[in-house]
């Protein structure tokens, strides 16, 4: 793999081990310009560790990363132009919202006027004004939030890092900020590598998402791929809920003989399951309403098997039912598994 | 917050102690203003300023003073720089030994003090280097160190390491970092450890009786005083003037840390 | 890149950026000053000392022998230096316990019931006679229990001037006055170093969980069972932490037994009156090593009973 001009990070073979701990352990992967790029894993997958890399608060223990092509061992992270917005948000508690923003300029020898000015920029690109006097601590998280994200890109950094930055918000907020960080990766045009534990999050927001496990990238792709052809038994349960079918079980529900997932919501009842390629009686076990749809939990071929009606579709306890699936929704994999 | 109440006898042994505490203090300034000049008489038989003005004339209080003055604020800028090194190295960092520098540190308060005059003088002895006020400085940094590093460590334990990442990664360097990140966030605790050195430095006597000469700083005055008495009133006044001069560095570190705890730390 | 240049750096911040990059070379930068001073000059002054302890005296000349020998070792063993160790231990384990005594209520009632304005009051009360002068302290002592001084008023006024007489007239702990006695020198003990007793015991008494109180009444505990059975065990580690400073602290004064107290020595006097007067540094040494041996032991008792997290 080498690296090309359309590459913002390039990662070959990097591990980080603390001690005895390998954190992360032997990671390739590459990241385009201007791409959207989550890590996507439980905790201490090492995800934040490659985030760590990348910013230079690590050093690779072994392997090579490059940086818009240049290489990044070595290089200490007031030399890289990359900027961090943090899991904390980091902000100086003793400055002033202007002089957090502005504090990347100062620290270069920016005139204040010309400094201040751009800071203010800033704030306005994350649509924060008027705050400018305020200290962090008069903040709420939201502000928070955007102060860290102003500071981050006032210096317009070749790449953003984000790491868990909206783990502290709430529901309602979270959601508003993560179509703002959508809006300003669109409107900027930077790379942003955004760490999460979230998997809704990742899959909303990323142009690709690789997931993380035990130090090892275990899949690389688009939300979608990720979502419906998880390669292996981790991903198929970490993205999303899945019916994960054993080798054994699979044959029964018209699979290989392999490891298989079954997405719940492909699973169709009733009257709609007559068009499909596999076609299956199940015994309705009981039905919970989720509000769009209701989760319904099916005895099929003897097997636990959990399905998203419409919901408008309702069955009754002990009720025989037809289900069925089409070939595509069964999707075969390794059986490398989570039991973490 | 709690529904039961003190007991009266907690409540009076509570007060009780408190103003066992403090009376004598209170004592010491009655006896500064008293008329009688030969004996320990309570209660005075009069009030009077006059002894404020005899000891204002002295130049031998004036001489102790500034002495005392001196070792206390070397000794204190000594013990701010080597302090503050090793709570910034003690305060996050594990590594093999850190129990034992830590004890270290702690040693020179821990042992009796005569025990660390006594060393440091013969150590001095032993370097053939004659006591001076060097030596009294010397001995006061020892430990004043401990009294600066409990202060540092604590902020620099509550202060959020992100911090320190977030400068670097803006673009600042290791010395802008020091100064506009971790100074100003460590800067009153600091100035507290400061004060309370100073305050230290500036009424020990029992190190200093051992790495002095013929230097007489102002509680070594006072010890002469106290063992041969020459003019009581005046050692009086001199008593209530060091209570002054360690009162109000006590009471403003005290500010300085309280309110510390709403400055540092992450901003989450 | 950015359209800002990066800022040209000097070489000496390459150096320090490189520095702070290295972890143990960094801890070893930032260690080095402290642990030449503290590890070096004063541990090796602490060791200089004992070593000197094998030393002896010649008595005619008055110059100190520098061959190993055990006879100032010997030399501390006679009777005369035996008293005066037994003597200030003693005294430090009598103010010990008074000390424990008396800071408890204050350190209970500032930790249970002060709150906002009153805590930080407590605070100041038992800060400000720790850090004031010692001598200062020492000296107000002088005053109020001088022959002439405030108690003997006190107690004259309120016709209690014969017990105090009686009082004086008792072997050992009396004497010609308090001044000048066993009594005086352990109530200025006492008094000097009783905030250091509060405010580990105190530091303790916070970190006892209130609805601990509650469970034990809760579970049907009277106020004294809650207190001998939660709180008591709760608060021993702080009453030790407390005791390490006040047993240490005691045993190496030589100033107050020297201003308020009879004519006895106590170890601190003899240490200053052996290197002092005497010029006989072995012997000085020698007594040294008691109150860090004394200080040893007892440390590795309080370390055991979970004294250190209370300090």
């Amino acid at each position: 793999m080498t690296s090309t001009s359309a590459t913002a990070v390039l990662f070959q073979n990097v591990s980080r081990h603390f001690g005895t701990v390998r954190a992360v352990d032997g990671v390739d992967f590459e990241i385009g310009q201007g791409e959207f790029f989550a890590m996507l894993g439980p905790s201490g997958s090492g995800k934040t560790t490659c985030l760590r890399l990348i910013a230079g608060f690590e050093q690779p223990t072994a392997g090579h990363i490059e940086i818009f092509g240049e290489t990044a061992e070595g290089l200490a992270p007031n030399r890289r132009d990359v900027n961090t917005v943090f899991q904390d948000y980091a902000l100086f508690p003793h400055m002033t919202v202007l002089n957090n923003v502005a504090y990347a300029l100062m620290v270069r020898g920016v005139p204040r006027a010309e400094r201040e000015k751009r800071a203010r920029e800033a704030l306005s690109l994350v649509r924060l004004e008027g705050m400018d006097a305020r200290r962090p601590a008069q903040l709420s998280g939201g502000q928070r939030q955007r102060v860290a994200l102003a500071r981050a890109l006032v210096n317009r950094p070749k790449v953003l890092l984000l790491d868990e930055p909206l783990g502290a918000l709430d529901l309602k907020l979270r959601e508003e900020m993560q179509e703002e960080l959508r809006r300003l990766h669109k409107q900027l045009g930077l790379t942003f590598v955004f760490v999460t534990h979230d998997q809704g999050e990742a899959l909303s927001m990323a142009d690709r998402v690789a997931v993380f496990n035990k130090g090892r990238i275990v899949q690389v792709g688009t939300p979608e791929d990720i979502y419906q052809r998880p390669t292996t038994r981790f991903v198929a349960d970490f993205v999303g809920s899945s019916n994960i079918l054993t080798p054994d079980q699979a044959p029964r529900f018209g699979g290989v003989s392999r490891w298989t997932s079954l997405r719940p919501e492909s699973i169709l009842i009733g009257a709609a399951a007559d068009a499909m390629d596999v076609r299956q009686t199940a015994e309705v076990i009981d039905q919970q309403f989720q509000g769009a749809m209701r989760k319904t939990r099916l005895k099929i071929n003897g097997l636990e098997i959990c399905a998203m009606a419409p919901a408008s579709q309702t069955l009754g306890v002990g009720q025989a039912a037809t289900v069925g699936w089409s070939h595509g929704a069964l999707h075969a994999m390794d059986g490398e598994g989570n039991d973490v | 917050m709690r529904s039961d109440e003190p007991s009266l006898l907690l409540k009076l042994s509570a007060i009780g102690g408190l103003i066992f505490l403090h009376w004598p203090l209170a004592i010491i300034v009655v006896y500064a203003f008293t008329t009688e000049d030969k004996s320990y008489q309570f209660p005075p038989p009069g009030l009077t300023l006059h002894w404020f003005s005899v000891a204002w004339a002295r130049p031998d209080i004036w001489a102790a003073l500034t002495l005392s003055f001196n070792v206390a604020l070397v000794a204190t800028g000594l013990a701010l720089v080597l302090g503050t090194l090793a709570a910034a190295a003690l305060s996050r960092a594990q590594f093999w030994g850190r129990d034992n520098v830590s004890l270290l540190l702690i040693l020179p308060i821990a042992l009796p003090g005569i025990i660390t005059g006594i060393a440091l003088r013969s150590a001095f002895n032993l370097m053939d280097l004659p006591y001076s006020v060097f030596t009294i400085v010397l001995g006061h940094a020892t430990f004043c160190i401990v009294v600066v590093y409990n202060n540092a460590v604590a902020r620099f334990r509550r202060l959020s390491p992100s911090l320190v990442e977030a400068s670097f990664d803006l673009g600042a360097d290791a010395f802008q970092t020091f100064r506009y990140v971790v100074l100003p966030n460590i800067g009153t605790a600091l100035l507290a450890g400061g004060m309370l050195a100073f305050a230290l430095s500036f009424d020990e006597v029992i190190v200093t009786t051992f790495t002095a000469g013929q230097q007489t700083t102002l509680p070594i005055w006072m010890l002469n005083e106290l063992v041969r008495p020459r003019e009581r009133p005046v050692t009086n006044v001199v008593a209530v003037l060091v209570m002054a001069v360690t009162f109000f560095p006590i009471l403003a570190a005290y500010w300085l840390t309280r309110e510390g705890e709403h400055v540092a730390g992450g901003s989450r | 890149m950015s359209d800002l240049a990066l800022r040209r750096r000097g070489p000496l911040s390459s150096l320090l950026d490189a520095v702070y990059r290295r972890p143990r070379l960094f801890l070893a930068v930032l260690l080095a000053a402290p642990l030449l001073w503290l590890g070096v000059v004063y541990l090796g002054s602490l060791f200089a000392l004992l070593a000197q302890s094998f030393f002896s005296l010649d008595d005619f000349s008055g110059v100190i022998v520098r061959e190993f020998t055990l006879s100032t070792w010997v030399q501390l063993m006679a009777p005369a230096n035996l008293d005066v160790i037994i003597r200030t231990v003693l005294m430090s384990a009598l103010v010990t316990v008074a000390d424990a005594i008396m800071a408890f209520p204050i350190a209970y009632y500032a930790a249970r019931y002060a709150r906002g304005p009153m805590k930080a009051a407590f605070y100041l009360l038992v800060m400000m006679p720790l850090w004031s002068s010692y001598l200062v302290k020492v000296y107000a002592w002088k005053l109020i229990l001088a022959r002439e001084g405030i108690d003997t008023w006190v107690l004259d006024k309120i016709g209690l001037k014969p017990l105090l007489d009686w009082y004086l007239s008792l072997p050992v702990i009396g004497g010609p006055s308090l001044s000048a006695s066993y009594t005086g020198t352990f109530i200025v003990f006492c008094y000097v170093w009783l905030p250091y007793m509060i405010l580990p015991v105190q530091a303790a008494l916070e970190r006892v969980p209130g609805n601990l109180i509650e469970a034990s009444a809760d579970l049907g505990a009277s106020q004294g069972a809650t207190f001998r059975h939660v709180i008591l065990p709760l608060a021993f580690p702080g009453v030790v932490a407390g005791s390490i400073f006040t047993f240490s602290l005691t045993l190496g004064d030589y100033i107050i037994p020297q201003i308020v107290g009879g004519s006895q020595y106590y170890l601190g006097q003899a240490v200053y009156a052996q290197q002092g007067t005497a010029g006989n540094i072995p012997l000085a040494a020698a007594f040294s090593v008691v109150p860090i041996l004394i200080m040893g032991v007892y440390l590795t008792f309080a370390r055991k009973l979970g004294a250190f997290d209370a300090l």
